[in-house]
């Protein structure tokens, strides 16, 4: 389970919104408590580092700006614990492609914009045999 | 041996271990003699032709080892070799 701040999903929408119709990424800070539930009150938005032609339906986070935030994060006493990003006028469902780059351990959260407006935001964690994502509860 | 250094993503392959370490003398034989210790750690940095995988970096010190030959890039004893995962997705 993971739990979010208002403020938190505010932002994952405002981002989500600024960046359609191409797809918007960023980093969840926050805790790991005891019996591995999320805590996340902070976020991270990066930059798109696809292409613009591909980047209404791709994301690319580069390994420098992993590392910045890494840093940033440790500075807040805080943790990377997930990754946003955005279908547009898209289900807030992992692909194929999800699965093929995800990473066990951290939250994906997913948010659905709809014609430029923020909708449903999920949460999902990869299956450590790399098998699929199973759905993760989100709580706000 | 090189020391490594394991992405909290992938800790949970390494027994919770932020640091390993991996000997050889380019970045493949280091991170192959990881693989060997850890073996569940495998199919997260190669895919099924034994590719490393698109998201996983390898950086020796702070040179990506893109620029220093790939996996052939020469690892010297006491250097750091750092897993940096380059995270990506997107719809289909």
């Amino acid at each position: 389970m993971i739990s979010i701040t208002k403020q938190v999903q505010d932002r994952i929408n405002a981002e989500g919104e600024r960046d359609y119709p191409n797809e918007t990424c960023g980093f969840l800070l926050g805790r790991i408590e005891r019996n591995d539930v999320r805590e996340s009150d902070d976020i991270i938005p990066v930059v798109n580092a696809r292409e613009t032609e591909e980047a209404y339906h791709r994301f690319v986070i580069l390994p420098q700006d992993f590392l910045k935030a890494e840093h940033e994060a440790l500075a807040k006493n805080k943790n990377i614990i997930g990754i946003y990003h955005s279908h547009p006028d898209h289900p807030p469902i992992p692909s194929d492609y999800d699965l093929e780059h995800g990473l066990p351990f951290y939250s994906y959260l997913i948010l659905s914009v709809k014609d430029g407006k923020a909708d449903k935001l999920t949460s999902w964690r990869l299956e450590n045999d790399r098998s699929g994502f199973a759905a993760e509860e989100l709580k706000v | 041996m090189a020391k490594v250094l394991i992405p909290t993503a992938l800790r949970a392959f390494t027994d919770g271990s932020s640091e390993v370490e991996g000997a050889g003398k380019t970045a493949g034989e280091v991170i192959t003699a990881v693989t060997e210790s850890y073996p569940e750690i495998q199919k997260h940095l190669f895919d099924e032709e034994g590719k490393l995988r698109s998201y996983v970096n390898v950086f020796i010190g702070d040179e990506n080892i893109r620029n220093l030959g790939g996996l052939d890039a020469p690892v010297h004893e006491g250097d750091v070799v750092t897993l940096v995962p380059a995270i990506a997705g997107g719809r289909p």
